[in-house]
């Protein structure tokens, strides 16, 4: 469990323009991103010493960034082989190192061009190697499709209907359109949800998250460090990465789980409260990995904000809105603020919990959980002011 | 006309249940200490750490546990003549799921629940996929 809480903060944040086609380097994106964290620390470069980040499907090494901004002597670097699952792991493992005396000063980023480069949705090689070769010969292939089986497995069991999904889809988009760096600012009503086109049933093009290039970085020190620089720290509370049984032999395999209407959430969320000392009920606010509408459901039920099948009711009637009883991904989430693979929900959670989110500040934010991950593994914090 | 879909690149662990399937049986690894059935095959038994195995043959019978119908292809150039199609969780009666096609009938009429059965289709001269079709009632 994480032993940690409160000792180390995030003292930094920085992002890129999100946008469907960057025309620069995944590096470039990576290290701008950094360099705003930097700066908004009130830090310098040169204090810089280590890096943790996320590369499934496109980004940039660690070591290059430190190159191109000139780091003069990174201590601790690495690259974790994973998707949105790490997004919140990432962070844990900076505080993690830093108590462990590798570095003091940690850059944690995800960059890519998600939308002009390498489109994770887009398919794979024909040749289906490993445990793809019983999946893609099906025509069984993209993450959408990989996450629709799930969706209707909670149909099936619980009855959760498109409305329920509607609703979630609808309400992320509202808060982007009060959030300047969403790369989707029009709303949509539940008439447009229910006709967007069908893509892979039951999910409408409304369910699925954006296609994004970008950057985003978040800088972590000790809280005792933090309280010297520029910006209110925000506390790391509490955490946890893991899944249950069989979480498979890549990102997309789950042929062996035991029930596709729970995901991993179930299995962290006693590590993740006890390390925080906090419960749901503690929670004001939570940007919660929506790679599609159906994963917010997973991890509402699974980190015990509403019973197991009951979460398609529990989003319903305003209850995530901005002004409701838990506000749910108040920047619009990857469904409408943009795909930086979930680290993003943790740039949003330092705004709300510093309180500079502007128009979509929710009033008197203490404390904001992010989650990262949909299926058989991720990660959460528990954040605090 | 060559196949354009993706296929399975056979490997040492995979090999005994694509030959099999070519032959028109479908067949799942069964540890011979603690007789755990498992798909997909691997090399230790995940129940007992055994790495010794037998070859079982199924009755190629099961029940859709769940199922999406693919509307939009991807990649398009590969799946653009073939939507919408089935794909299915099917759970087999040796306790097993398996990702397959459904066939033999309309996407809108497939429920959870539902029984198949197996059904071989040959996509190249090595490999022959195991797809499922409706029981017969």
């Amino acid at each position: 469990m994480y032993a940690l809480r409160d000792k180390y903060a995030i003292a930094g944040i920085g992002w890129t323009d999100y946008t469907k086609r960057s025309g620069r380097t995944v590096r470039s994106l990576a290290s701008e991103a950094c360099l705003a964290a930097i700066d908004d620390a009130g830090l310098k470069v040169s204090d810089i010493d280590g890096f943790v980040s996320f590369n499934f499907n496109d980004s940039v090494p660690a070591i290059a960034v430190a190159t191109e901004i000139g780091v003069p002597a990174a201590r601790y670097a690495n690259d974790f082989l994973s998707g949105g699952n790490a997004a919140n792991m990432i962070v844990l493992t900076a505080a993690a190192v830093i108590e462990a005396g590798l570095a003091e000063t940690v850059l944690c980023y995800r960059a890519m061009n998600g939308r002009s480069g390498f489109r994770l949705g887009g398919g794979r090689e024909l040749a289906a190697h490993g445990i793809t070769q019983f999946t893609a010969p099906f025509g069984w292939i993209t993450y959408p499709q990989a996450m629709a089986m799930w969706c209707r497995r909670h149909m099936i069991e619980y009855g959760t209907t498109a409305e329920q999904l509607g609703e979630i889809a609808v309400t992320f988009r509202a808060n982007a359109v009060a959030n300047p760096r969403a790369m989707q600012r029009d709303p949509i009503t539940m008439d447009d949800y229910m006709a967007s086109r069908m893509i892979v049933e039951p999910f409408r093009m409304l369910d699925i998250c954006l296609e994004t290039d970008g950057a985003c970085a978040v800088l972590v020190t000790s809280t005792a460090r933090a309280r010297d620089l520029r910006r209110k720290p925000v506390l790391i509370a509490g955490g946890a990465y893991g899944g249950g049984p069989d979480q498979g032999e890549d990102l997309f395999d789950a042929l062996r789980w035991p029930d596709h209407s729970h995901n991993y959430a179930k299995y962290i969320a006693d590590d993740l409260w006890r390390s925080a000392g906090m419960g749901p009920a503690d929670i004001d606010v939570a940007q919660i990995y929506d790679c599609f509408t159906y994963s917010i459901l997973m991890q509402l039920e699974g980190l015990g904000f509403c019973r197991e099948g009951e979460g398609g009711s529990f989003v319903q009637g305003g209850r995530i809105a901005r002004d409701g009883e838990l506000p749910l991904n108040t920047h619009g989430g990857l469904l409408s603020e943009g795909y930086i693979h979930g680290l993003n929900h943790v740039v949003e959670a330092v705004q709300q919990l510093r309180g500079e989110a502007g128009p979509r500040q929710v009033p008197g934010v203490e404390t904001c959980l992010t989650t990262a991950g949909a299926m058989t593994c991720g990660s959460a914090m528990v954040l605090s002011n | 006309m060559s196949y354009g879909k993706p296929l399975p690149v056979v490997d040492p662990e995979t090999r005994p249940f694509w030959e099999a399937c070519r032959e028109g049986r479908l067949m799942l690894q069964r540890c011979a200490r603690c007789g755990h059935t498992r798909f997909p095959p691997t090399s230790f038994c995940p129940k007992c750490r055994s790495g010794e195995h037998e070859w079982v043959e199924s009755r190629g019978r099961g029940r859709v546990f769940s199922w999406i119908v693919v509307r939009h292809p991807v990649p398009r150039e590969v799946y653009a003549m073939e939507v919408p199609y089935v794909v299915a969780l099917i759970e087999l009666d040796e306790g097993v799921r398996m990702a397959s096609n459904i066939v033999g009938i309309a996407p809108e009429s497939v429920t959870a629940g539902m029984p198949v059965r197996v059904v071989f289709r040959r996509a190249t001269p090595e490999i022959t996929l195991p797809l499922f079709e409706p029981e017969p009632s």
